[in-house]
């Protein structure tokens, strides 16, 4: 079972307690029925979907159930880091090759 | 607070009879025993950081700040559930939601005493038997007396205080409850054997 560190609950814990809450850093249009289609359409529907470093948001469903932001390899399956929700994205990944 | 003192006369008319879920049932196996815990006084409390002192000073127990810790004072227990949130049980028939209604600083409390059924796991099998449904760790050294936690058991949300060694209460919704003494007794046996 893979473990997951809670920014909140500062500790590992089981990834059963936990829920994938989409691609994270995606920035809401302040003046939303001003955005065109096309615009929307990318805000809406179109995800990075990397294969490799991806930024996601997390939430602790069964634990905190504080959402949190996440940064995970999608070839590895391994989480590098955890960060709380409204934190910038990292601008160092500990331990990434790259 | 009213409407509540209302209900308490209206209660003790013994014009109906009040059946907790789970009523009666206990189990023992070597190494476990499961009981079914009194009924409770419980509120969900929601607070920011600026409401805490307030709130610890009106409940009599000071709400922990720290993740996975409880306080416990005369009878009363604040489990941290997350950095805002609290479960409040009251075993000592005092309606902590009358005294969260004394506040005036900001703050949620919802009473759930008939949302949740308890029920406590005893025996140096009661790590093992809680266990087989919850992946957490649930050693001593990282799962201390007093450390307490919403977690999962089996396909359920539980959430789950150690108050002693070898004692856990194991809180869960009532309408979950079925399931949750059914699985813990299977546990049992199997942590027995």
């Amino acid at each position: 079972m893979l473990l997951i560190r809670c920014p909140y609950c500062e500790e590992e814990r089981p990834e059963l307690e936990f829920r994938n809450a989409g691609e994270a850093h995606i920035a809401r249009s302040a003046n939303m029925a001003g955005e065109s289609d096309d615009d929307f359409e990318k805000f809406f529907f179109i995800r990075s979907n990397p294969k490799g470093i991806i930024y996601e948001r997390w939430r602790h469903m069964h634990g905190c159930a504080r959402f949190f932001n996440a940064v995970r390899d999608t070839v590895t399956d391994k989480f590098i880091m955890t960060y709380k929700a409204g934190e910038p994205k990292p601008a160092k990944l500990p331990g990434a090759s790259k | 607070m009213a409407k509540a003192a209302v209900k308490k006369t209206a209660a003790a008319a013994p014009s109906a009879e009040r059946r907790a879920a789970l009523a009666g049932q206990e189990l023992s196996a070597a190494g476990v025993t499961l009981a079914v815990l009194p009924p409770a006084e419980r509120i969900s409390l929601r607070a920011p950081d600026a409401s805490i002192a307030a709130l610890s000073r009106a409940l009599g127990v000071t709400l922990p700040r720290k993740p996975k810790t409880s306080a416990s004072k005369a009878g009363r227990t604040a489990l941290w559930l997350g950095p805002d949130e609290w479960l409040v049980i009251d075993e000592a028939e005092k309606d902590p939601l009358a005294d969260c209604a004394k506040v005036t600083v900001l703050h949620s409390a919802v009473g759930i005493s008939h949302r949740n059924v308890a029920i406590s796991v005893t025996g140096p099998a009661a790590a093992t038997t809680i266990n087989s449904g919850c992946p957490q760790d649930l050693s001593l050294g990282a799962f201390p007396v007093g450390a307490a936690s919403r977690t999962i058991l089996g396909k359920v949300e539980i959430v789950l205080l150690r108050t002693e060694a070898h004692t856990f209460r194991v809180e869960c919704w009532r309408s979950f409850s079925d399931y949750v003494f059914t699985f813990l007794s299977e546990a049992a046996g199997d942590a027995a054997a």
